[in-house]
């Protein structure tokens, strides 16, 4: 790392910006669904992987078992493996930096990784360890003001939060359904989800529809 | 969910993701890279982000329910159509949530 790309630079604290931001809206679901402070805090410190920490706390706010949300949580975290998988052989660590690596390896620190491709290797190393922790600084300090935000504001659906929390996950799904046949498995997942609701226990649904994900991807489509 | 279960479901998932990851760092490319895996683990998210939007939107524990937070989604809906901000998005449905709700 003793170069220092402007460019990747500048990739890397947008995106740690932007993406920690939306620490805000976790830091208030996670209150919505009766975290403390402490523990909505320690989610963002810990499990640090954004979509599995929104699954675990909306299957618990959901009224869903501990079982369903820590598999739920998990099931969203397998991305996270295959995006180790590409960055093990670029970033040659061991040890404790091994550690730091894996724990930072998700979505964006990747994403930023591969888009320095052109630029070479060490950019791409750069990328990584940069969006890496500043993705890590701002979503942690974000959680924490969106906790400190929910705590202060009160009951969920007084102020809206009830509402709000499924409307970020919307706005976590939207950017994803780039296709029509994403499109697709979206709103079957959600008919699924609705048609399995009154015979589940609660949060189950959230979990069974993993089903609807592999009898779309069994097949090429 | 008592505190202890809580406790569980923060200390598990934090366990298991971090887990995912590290193995991730470990395993040789080829284990993973099969073409079924990697289809169905790029719709695993949408998916369950699908559900979690109607479990949380439109769900009382095992029950359809259709309230205020339903108008909270749609206004979201339409602000992603408009293509709005993220905290746009959030705060619209959620100003159209609560006026609802103290509208009843």
């Amino acid at each position: 790392m003793a170069k220092f790309p402007r460019d990747t630079f500048r990739d890397s604290l947008s995106v740690s910006l932007t993406v920690g931001a939306y620490g805000v809206a976790f830091g208030a679901a996670s209150i919505a669904a009766h975290f403390s402070i402490l523990q909505t805090c320690l989610f963002s410190l810990l499990t640090f992987t954004g979509a599995s920490q929104f699954a675990a706390v909306g299957v618990v706010g959901a009224g869903g078992a501990a079982l369903s949300a820590i598999a739920a949580a998990t099931l969203l975290s397998t991305r996270n493996a295959l995006y180790g998988m590409q960055m093990s052989p670029l970033l040659k660590v061991r040890g404790l930096k091994k550690i730091a690596a894996a724990h930072v390896t998700i979505d964006e620190s990747t994403g930023v990784a591969l888009a320095q491709t052109p630029r070479g290797t060490d950019a791409m190393r750069t990328g990584f360890w940069l969006t890496g922790l500043g993705v890590f600084i701002f979503w942690n300090i974000f959680t924490l003001l969106g906790a400190l935000g929910a705590k202060a504001l009160g009951n969920p659906a007084s102020w809206g939060l009830d509402a709000a929390v499924p409307a970020a996950y919307l706005g976590l799904l939207w950017p994803r359904l780039q296709t029509n046949f994403l499109r697709v498995v979206a709103i079957a997942s959600m008919i699924f989800a609705l048609l399995v609701t009154p015979w589940l226990a609660a949060g189950m649904p959230i979990i069974m529809s993993v089903l609807v994900a592999t009898s779309f991807g069994w097949r090429e489509s | 969910m008592s505190q202890s279960m809580m406790w569980t479901v923060l200390l598990g998932t934090s366990v298991f993701c971090f887990a995912i990851k590290l193995l991730g760092h470990y395993i040789p490319e080829v284990w993973l890279s099969h073409p079924r895996l990697q289809r169905i683990n790029a719709l695993v998210p949408i998916s369950l982000l699908s559900a979690l939007i109607v479990a949380q939107g439109v769900v009382v524990k095992t029950h359809i329910v259709i309230d205020h937070r339903l108008a909270g989604i749609a206004v979201a809906l339409a602000a992603l159509f408009a293509k709005m901000p993220f905290p746009v998005v959030v705060v619209s449905a959620a100003v159209t949530s609560a006026v609802i709700f103290h509208l009843h």
